[in-house]
């Protein structure tokens, strides 16, 4: 693995890109799906509006694009330095206690990743590609009703549990994620460290929170 | 007090190796680590057997020379400590000791718990000079230095090499001890100069070794008996960016 062409610390900034990005990408999808949490007409009719308008914008394809070069990115990457990192240490402690000198999510995060995107090709399955290459009924206004879709995947519990599952896992990524991309870009200063810090924190569980929550409303309210 | 020891054998580099198990009796307890390790040997001496090698210098905590895995943590179980400066109060009577040498692929295990830091060496070497003139000491005042900035230069400066952030580093990475390197001299006025063409030259040294990405767990500083803090690392990840940002 030695002399490669690319360095580590190059590496990592591609992680560090691409995951902010996702993180970027996360905000703008809960926004999203916030609509989902209105009452049943308005939520019907304006969720299936907001599901044509995104996929019709040419602006929004370039950055669903981006948006898929940068998942498989972040996971090329991840493989990458991971294999690399193995390498670098190729005979293991025989006794190890090394854990109690840092968190634990902190040193797994491909385990966490990997969680994560098993629960995307899951997502991906039951939402994006049907609403593309399925046969979805139209609603009164003539759009695709990913709504009644939404609904319908949303009324088994076993679903919603897994979401919330997978949204537990995300937490714990964006928490180091979130923060160790900052770092990796070189953010130095320990006041705006701090400040990084808390932010990660309070977008973890934000974003994490939102998406488990609105699974969880669907199911038991609507 | 009594201890009981499992200990890495390993006659010479490539050789297999194993853990070993060794008894001590009636040891004082504050008798310091690596003083422990000297009456084992003295008795292995007695009963004719190869006595267990193991790096060593000032026994001050300061020369980093000394450093194992003691109970599967570098140092030993106390924070910011080295091997030296651990004493056996800090273990109970008849309690389990396990020891072994740093594990990276850069630190090639030499003999029993002696490993090749050379790595560590071709890092520091790779960084090159800083522009100072030669002859007598110049003027301390020639040069304004704010005292933060000299305290700061200093923290990172108190690295002494040991080792311990690579074999805590669940990756096997020497960005802590890289970046503390890095950021001694790019905080001072005459380490500026050629701060660009250090940062390139070692981290591609770094690489080269072969020692793995930083993932920022943090471990290294919590193992560290400098109490290196990781934010050098950040530094070093700046100063990295801002040169393949400017490169032409």
């Amino acid at each position: 693995m030695a002399k490669s062409i690319q360095r580590t610390l190059s590496r990592k900034n591609w992680m560090a890109v691409t995951g902010l990005f996702l993180c970027f990408y996360l905000v703008i999808h809960l926004l999203g799906n916030l609509q989902l949490l209105l009452p049943d007409e308005r939520a019907h009719i304006q969720f299936n509006w907001y599901a044509e308008v995104l996929s019709g914008n040419i602006i929004i394809r370039v950055v669903s694009w981006i948006l898929f070069a940068s998942i498989i990115g972040h996971i090329i990457y991840a493989l990458i330095i991971t294999l690399t990192n193995n390498h670098a240490r190729n005979i293991r402690y025989q006794y190890d206690r090394r854990s109690a000198e840092s968190k634990w999510y902190t040193r797994n995060m491909g385990v966490l990743g990997t969680v994560i995107l098993i629960f995307l090709l899951i997502h991906l399955r039951d939402f994006w590609y049907i609403y593309k290459f399925g046969d979805l009924p139209v609603d009164e206004k003539g759009r695709k009703d990913l709504y009644v879709l939404v609904i319908k995947v949303y009324s088994d519990l076993w679903y919603v549990l897994l979401y919330v599952v997978c949204m537990i896992a995300l937490f714990y990524h964006l928490l180091h994620g979130f923060f160790s991309a900052a770092r990796t870009l070189g953010l130095y200063h320990p006041r705006y460290v701090r400040w990084v810090k808390m932010f990660g924190w309070v977008y973890s569980v934000v974003i994490c929170a939102g998406f488990a929550f609105i699974p969880l409303y669907v199911h038991f309210v609507k | 007090m009594n201890i009981r020891l499992k200990i890495w054998r390993q006659e010479h580099e490539g050789d297999a190796g194993k853990m070993v198990d060794y008894s001590l009796n009636d040891i004082s307890s504050d008798m310091s680590f690596l003083e422990m390790l000297d009456t084992l040997n003295e008795q292995l001496i007695q009963k004719n057997e190869r006595t267990i090698e193991f790096d060593h210098d000032c026994r001050e905590g300061i020369c980093g020379q000394c450093g194992v895995m003691i109970n599967g943590r570098p140092h030993g179980p106390l924070t910011n400590t080295t091997t030296c400066q651990l004493h056996m109060r800090t273990f109970k009577d008849n309690e389990l000791i396990v020891i072994e040498p740093f594990r990276a692929t850069a630190f090639p295990v030499k003999c029993d718990l002696k490993v090749d830091r050379s790595a560590f060496d071709r890092i520091i070497q790779a960084g090159g000079f800083i522009s100072v003139n030669t002859g007598q000491a110049p003027e301390a005042n020639d040069i304004p230095i704010g005292s933060p900035v000299a305290e700061s230069a200093f923290d990172a400066a108190a690295c002494i090499g040991c080792g311990a952030c690579v074999a805590v580093c669940k990756n096997a990475s020497a960005a802590l001890f890289t970046s503390a390197k890095i950021s001694h001299l790019v905080l001072l006025p005459q380490g500026k100069i050629e701060a660009a063409a250090r940062v390139k030259n070692m981290v591609e040294q770094m690489d080269n070794e072969g020692f793995g990405h930083c993932s920022n767990t943090e471990a290294c500083e919590v193992a560290c008996p400098q109490a290196i803090s990781v934010l050098h690392i950040a530094r070093m990840n700046y100063e990295y960016n801002k040169l393949q940002v400017l490169k032409k």
